[in-house]
């Protein structure tokens, strides 16, 4: 199966220092959740900007979703602060 | 009438109340957001998803054709770098009632506040730079609307 995409906004994206990368496709039953604390055990801005998931919120395929939800055969996970648009 | 434009260039806010009132609802409500200059503030940055954020705002736009009778709704979003004085948002709305129009303005902005996937940057003279947290208060005016 494809990979899966993962995008980074705002701060999320400055501390991890990138905004777009690729990574091996979780387990079908893996969620959002999982993901978020597999790349913050990846230590350094991955930990900076991912090991409080309180502050975060997430997309799939360009939806928001809770960090519980599934990731399932989506293809891009987003990871980003609170909005603050308007 | 439904215009959603996310865009990086300015707007003419008179042209889009024109067009509004075209529209011979008789009734037209409109907000204006712009960049505020507070403590030393030289520029604020906007960031978005730019694979979602249209697609978002058409949602919020169509929950409220659903809500309210209206005639047109239109909604022109910036993103990228804004000098203090810059317009960021526009809404506008037209209808037949002005209820209507005023509380669809107002429920459009709140939502664009805690749905619309735009992230704010601020700029400092000193070169210090800030990104702005969501406020709770924000979050709240928003789920309002959703009870």
């Amino acid at each position: 199966m494809a990979d899966l995409t993962i995008v980074y906004f705002a701060w999320v994206r400055e501390a991890i220092g990138r905004d777009e990368e690729r990574v091996a496709r979780p387990a079908a039953d893996g969620s959002v959740a999982d993901l978020v604390a597999t790349l913050a055990a990846r230590g350094g801005g991955y930990a900076q900007a991912l090991s409080d998931p309180a502050r975060l919120r997430a997309a799939i395929d360009q939806r928001f979703v809770p960090l519980d939800s599934l990731i399932g055969d989506a293809r891009e996970v987003a990871l980003f602060p609170p909005v603050t648009g308007g | 009438m439904k215009r959603v434009a996310i865009q990086a260039a300015d707007f003419d806010v008179a042209a889009e109340l024109a067009a509004l009132e075209a529209l011979g609802g008789g009734g037209v409500a409109s907000f204006t957001g712009v960049v505020r200059g507070d403590g030393g503030l030289i520029a604020l940055e906007l960031e978005h998803y730019p694979a979602m954020t249209q697609a978002q705002v058409d949602r919020i736009v169509d929950e409220a054709l659903a809500r309210w009778p209206l005639l047109g709704v239109s909604v022109i979003h910036r993103f990228g770098r804004l000098a203090p004085g810059a317009r960021i948002v526009f809404v506008g709305t037209a209808s037949r009632h002005r209820t209507a129009a005023l509380e669809s303005c107002a429920f459009l902005i709140d939502w664009m506040k805690s749905d619309a996937p735009f992230w704010k940057k601020e700029h400092f003279g000193d070169g210090a730079t800030q990104w702005v947290a969501a406020r709770a208060e924000d979050e709240a005016r928003a789920k309002g609307w959703k009870a």
